[in-house]
């Protein structure tokens, strides 16, 4: 028989746009609870105005991330056992991106930077040809395996410091993505990669305080991958001035 | 108080990396004002540097030699970081720079006291 437990106290950021206050609901606790699973508790038994996002519910689609504690996380793949302090949780949107309502961001911002960064594919081989081969073991193919589990969750932007103090900057996961395509065989203009993440609000803003490698959820790395730009864009600005001595 | 989503080691190793800056560029006007007087007023620089004789000031002098070692050793480690290819070892690179500097700072007092 399952023991009784004491309610849970969880504080849920209430508003739109840049004003808001934090609300407190009192939330029966489960033995087997994550931070989504609140959230909808209260969304279907406390208070049906509020808002959140997500879809998938397993960490697949990225969608239900939320600041818990203070901290950038998957609410789906975060217990509660996890955060509960003091009987408490905070739960707000993810810091760095406006807020549409309560929970729920607007993403917009992150995903035009993903863009801005040179993130769409553009292919050097029309249907017609033959698929280029692509060798999975060459170091090259490693580096783009590496970040190419991203799911834009926006995580690391959200863990982000250089994304809060400048509003240009593209951002963790646009820069993995940039650095993905750099290393990606089937990507014949890597010049053009590199011109798109080098400029004002490039890779060399990273002050490299590494949140967004230790709060990726996926377990990847945008702090090496940022690390690998600034080094071949450094390598291209001299290939660049010794070609113009 | 630091923010929940700052502390991890390589966050505070970017905040002592910067503040050691800060501090740094904060004393060079004074060094270099005592330097010119070495030039400029010889008796004064002489009473300035006798200071240096109090334990208080050497341990104070300490602390600034941490500081320059802290932010050497992890300028250092920047740029391995950036310009070496590798990934791991992260926060082991940022406790030895720490630890290098507490090594240099500890040394310079034991040799001064």
């Amino acid at each position: 028989m399952t023991e009784a437990r004491a309610n849970m106290m969880i504080s849920v950021w209430r508003g739109m746009g840049s004003t808001g206050k934090f609300e407190t609901f009192e939330v029966p606790a489960q033995d087997n609870q994550t931070v989504l699973d609140v959230v909808t508790w209260i969304q279907q038994a406390a208070d049906p105005s509020l808002s959140y996002r997500y879809a998938c519910r397993v960490g697949m689609c990225g969608s239900c991330a939320m600041m818990v504690n203070g901290q950038p996380r998957w609410t789906c793949r975060t217990h509660v056992k996890r955060v509960l302090r003091d009987n408490q949780i905070e739960i707000a949107p993810l810091r760095n991106l406006p807020v549409i309502k309560d929970l729920a961001t607007d993403m917009d911002p992150f995903f035009d930077k993903w863009v801005k960064a040179g993130g769409v594919h553009r292919a050097s081989r029309s249907r017609d040809m033959p698929i280029q081969e692509v060798k999975p073991d060459t170091a090259q193919r490693q580096a783009a395996d590496n970040g190419i589990e991203c799911i834009n969750c926006a995580v690391c932007y959200a863990a982000c410091d250089t994304v809060s103090s400048n509003r240009d900057y593209l951002g963790p996961a646009a820069l993995q993505r940039a650095w993905t395509l750099f290393n990606d065989e089937k990507v014949v203009d890597k010049q053009a990669v590199l011109d798109a993440v080098s400029g004002s609000g490039g890779c060399h803003n990273c002050h490299t305080q590494g949140s967004c490698t230790k709060f990726c959820p996926n377990d990847l790395d945008p702090l090496g991958s940022i690390a690998g730009l600034k080094r071949e864009t450094a390598k291209s600005f001299f290939r660049r001035g010794s070609k113009q001595c | 108080m630091i923010r929940p989503h700052r502390s991890h080691p390589l966050w505070l190793a970017y905040f002592l990396h910067r503040v050691s800056g800060l501090a740094l560029a904060l004393f060079l006007p004074f060094h270099f004002l005592l330097l010119s007087m070495v030039i400029s007023q010889p008796q004064t620089a002489d009473a300035l540097l006798r200071f240096t004789d109090h334990l208080t000031v050497k341990l104070a002098e300490g602390g600034l030699v941490f500081l320059l070692a802290v932010h050497f050793f992890g300028g250092v480690r920047l740029l391995a970081l950036e310009f070496l290819p590798w990934s791991g070892k992260r926060k082991t690179i940022t406790a030895a720079a720490i630890a290098f500097a507490f090594f240099v700072s500890g040394s310079f007092v034991l040799r001064a006291v």
